[in-house]
């Protein structure tokens, strides 16, 4: 049932990511990419991950579908004609698809139980998470203690793109007051 | 959008219910679902969500400039705080083990919720600080 539940939703994002390739109006294109991160975060909870499917549903089909909603409404809501036919982008993108096909061939099976990812430190973290940090929910466990210098440096992260779109932006404002 | 009066009474009615819930998905991170990113993205989609309903400007007023600006710095300070707080009590930097004499499983989850606190506060003031920086460009042109 899992695994039909999971086929289902995964083959409507190939529905959606080939609808949105032929769309030529861009409001159409940023609607059919929220619903892109809808089913999206409804195949993660299926995978049972959770913390994922929250951040999927929020970031992806709540704020950048308004920010891009926001960016549209600067300009024009129809794609332009491309000047020439777009052939080597296709076969490079055929070709990279292909690249990344023939390397899933050689990663472990889906849910295999031996996989190197299973019996590294995933099952130091299940056993002592409860001893180490009295923190039922192992994924914020990791995040934050575990793996916490990591955390740190995503957070920097967040906060550069925040400064350099403050910078970015700031600047044009001022310019254009001094043309006035 | 600012004249639909249905827009604008289930605005009311549904932005106090994001924000506990954004409050929520921060401080029961540890036990259910969430963290401090979630948190941050929802409690900036309740804000961001006003803005559409009531204007940008409206937005602006309820959590000005300023603010949003101070508080993606905070969050940062506020997490690598904890780090110095662990190096300032003989631990090592983000050792939580420290931030708590008696118990370390104390000192654990006092390290988790600031750290988390930060994270949240960074968050959801960078969101909300992109979506003032990108509805604003229309606005005056």
């Amino acid at each position: 049932m899992e695994t039909l539940i999971v086929n289902v939703l995964l083959t409507g994002l190939a529905v959606v990511v080939v609808a949105m390739a032929l769309q030529r109006n861009l409001f159409g294109v940023v609607v059919l990419s929220g619903i892109y991160s809808f089913l999206m975060a409804t195949a993660l909870v299926a995978l049972d991950a959770v913390d994922v499917a929250m951040t999927e549903a929020a970031v992806g089909a709540g704020v950048s579908t308004v920010l891009l909603l926001g960016a549209l409404h600067l300009f024009s809501s129809m794609e332009a004609k491309p000047l020439h036919r777009p052939l080597l982008p296709l076969v490079i993108a055929l070709g990279m698809g292909a690249v990344l096909a023939y390397g899933i061939l050689g990663l472990p099976s889906f849910s295999d139980p031996q996989a190197p990812i299973h019996v590294h430190v995933a099952p130091v973290y299940l056993s002592s998470v409860m001893r180490e940090t009295g923190v039922p929910n192992v994924v914020t466990a990791v995040l934050a203690s575990y793996r916490g210098y990591d955390t740190l440096g995503e957070t920097v992260v967040v906060f550069t793109a925040g400064a350099g779109v403050i910078a970015l932006l700031r600047r044009r404002k001022r310019l254009k007051e001094k043309d006035k | 959008m600012k004249d639909d009066i249905i827009l604008r009474v289930a605005a009311k009615i549904v932005m106090p219910f994001m924000l506990l819930f954004g409050l929520y998905v921060q401080f029961h991170g540890d036990f259910g679902p969430g963290g401090g990113f979630q948190a941050g993205v929802i409690a900036a989609a309740a804000i961001v969500f006003y803005g559409l309903i009531f204007g940008l400007d409206a937005a602006r007023r309820l959590v000005p400039d300023r603010l949003v600006e101070a508080l993606v710095a905070l969050g940062v300070l506020i997490y690598a705080g904890v780090g110095i707080a662990g190096l300032l009590l003989g631990g090592a930097y983000l050792d939580y083990f420290v931030l708590d004499a008696h118990d370390t499983v104390h000192g654990q989850h006092r390290g988790i919720f600031w750290v988390e606190a930060g994270v949240g506060i960074t968050v959801s003031a960078v969101m909300l600080k992109l979506f003032y920086m990108f509805a604003g460009r229309g606005q005056k042109e």
